[in-house]
């Protein structure tokens, strides 16, 4: 018992692994924002490209799709940060975390807004052309705002899953907060960091996981 | 372009490290294997207690399951692999990412099989009585088999993330595909290998994420 306490919860090294930990959680915080809105910008704007039924576009976006729904995180992040630099493409680590998670989310999101488009009846759009509306004001007014409705606990549930991800940086040497406890770790000899790290991503995380029950129930009440 | 072929495709390059991939993916592959019937099981087992637990035991389970939910497998991976042998206890590199991902995948299995179970209606349960089933025939005959069916889509769709996640293992040191690749690119100055993993990850599982994307079409339809 006393192992244990001294040696994930011993006090005064926690003290001192405190602000590099949590620069470190800071780091975790922007990383998953920007993954969540150029995940969920991108998949919107990719969903939507694809209703206008280009041949030629949507066989790239399916392409897209597939590659980054398929491949591992880990795979994707460490092509970006050690392969694309043969290329001249060179990422911060940062950025290859946003770039490669935001890339699968967007993959993620692209195609479940499109199920959701294609999901409703058809005869929505038949009715709005009765009406006199546009295409495109029928997609917007009407289609939209259901699709994004009916693919919203999807979509939550996606980006958690992928925002959990971005402990993944430690293999590209992000400095976020399992990183930076891990180097802290190092230097203490101790391994209290890594609960402290934990803690941090427990702070984040089930506030999320919480969230996502709510909207879960709720869809399942109002469409029963 | 010649460039470009020359440093991401290149084939001699691809001959000499070839050896060391297909190792690679036989290690990924077994990982998979014995991974994934233990990660379903001990989900199986989480939500099988939890319909026949009581309120406290329910709400108990239930905040277990969000705290696995809200932990990075990866973190989990660190703390058992980094943190146990300063206990005195080291796991080798397998064990240590089977248990992780074990751990890790028992939370979401265990919210998917619970989701199905409660799905069932109690008149089914009650029926079953009124036959003379007991509790635990009642679960395995008549319960599980449709609770089972009514969460394919989301089991398969974990299923899929959890094989992608044994790349997690390339992080301890375990020669896995991505791993493999990593060492075979420092060797060769040349980003080839890991487009090759790339590429065998990509054709491994593109049709299960093809199957797991139809499914989760087909449900989404059904919620329209």
């Amino acid at each position: 018992m006393d192992q244990i306490l001294e040696n994930y919860f011993n006090l005064a090294v926690m003290a001192r692994a405190l602000p590099t930990v949590f620069d470190g959680f800071l780091v975790t915080v922007q990383v998953a924002l920007s993954v969540i809105v150029i995940g969920i910008g991108t998949g919107l704007a990719l969903a939507l490209l694809r209703c206008a039924e280009n041949p030629l576009v949507n066989g790239v976006i399916s392409l897209y799709v597939e590659v980054f729904r398929t491949l591992p995180q880990l795979v994707i992040l460490i092509f970006i940060f050690f392969g694309l630099p043969y290329m001249g493409i060179r990422f911060s680590p940062f950025m290859a975390v946003a770039v490669g998670l935001g890339a699968v989310l967007s993959a993620f999101a692209a195609e479940t807004f499109w199920a959701a488009i294609n999901a409703l009846p058809k005869g929505q759009w038949e009715a709005a052309a009765a009406l006199g509306m546009s295409r495109t004001r029928c997609l917007f007014d009407v289609i939209l705002p259901q699709a994004v409705r009916l693919a919203t606990p999807l979509i939550t549930n996606r980006a958690i899953a992928i925002t959990k991800g971005t402990a993944l940086g430690v293999a590209v040497s992000l400095q976020e907060t399992l990183g930076s406890a891990q180097s802290v770790m190092a230097i203490l000899a101790n391994p209290s960091p890594l609960t402290l790290a934990a803690g941090f991503y427990l702070l984040f995380f089930i506030p999320l996981v919480i969230a996502s029950r709510i909207i879960e129930n709720r869809m399942a009440k109002t469409t029963g | 372009m010649e460039l470009f072929l020359q440093n991401f495709a290149n084939i001699d390059s691809l001959v000499k490290i070839w050896p060391l991939l297909a190792q690679g993916l036989s290690l990924t592959l077994l990982l998979a294997l014995v991974t994934l019937p233990l990660g379903l099981l001990a989900g199986l087992a989480v939500a099988v207690t939890y319909s026949f637990g009581n309120g406290f035991s329910r709400r108990l389970i239930i905040i277990m399951i969000d705290l696995l939910r809200s932990f990075p497998a990866l973190v989990l991976l660190v703390l058992i692999y980094y943190s146990l042998p300063f206990f005195g206890i080291s796991l080798p590199g397998f064990a240590a990412v089977v248990l992780a991902l074990v751990i890790n995948n028992t939370g979401y299995y265990g919210e998917i099989f619970r989701a199905g179970i409660e799905s069932i209606p109690r008149s089914q349960h009650e029926a079953a009585a009124a036959l003379g089933f007991g509790r635990g025939r009642a679960m395995v005959y008549l319960i599980l088999p449709q609770a089972v069916r009514r969460v394919v889509a989301p089991l398969a769709s974990n299923s899929l993330e959890l094989v992608k996640m044994t790349s997690l293992a390339s992080l301890v040191a375990l020669p896995e595909l991505l791993r493999s690749a990593r060492v075979a690119q420092e060797q060769t100055y040349n980003p080839t290998p890991l487009t090759a993993a790339a590429v065998i990850f990509f054709v491994l599982l593109w049709p299960f994420s093809r199957w797991v994307s139809q499914m989760e079409k087909k449900a989404l339809k059904e919620r329209a």
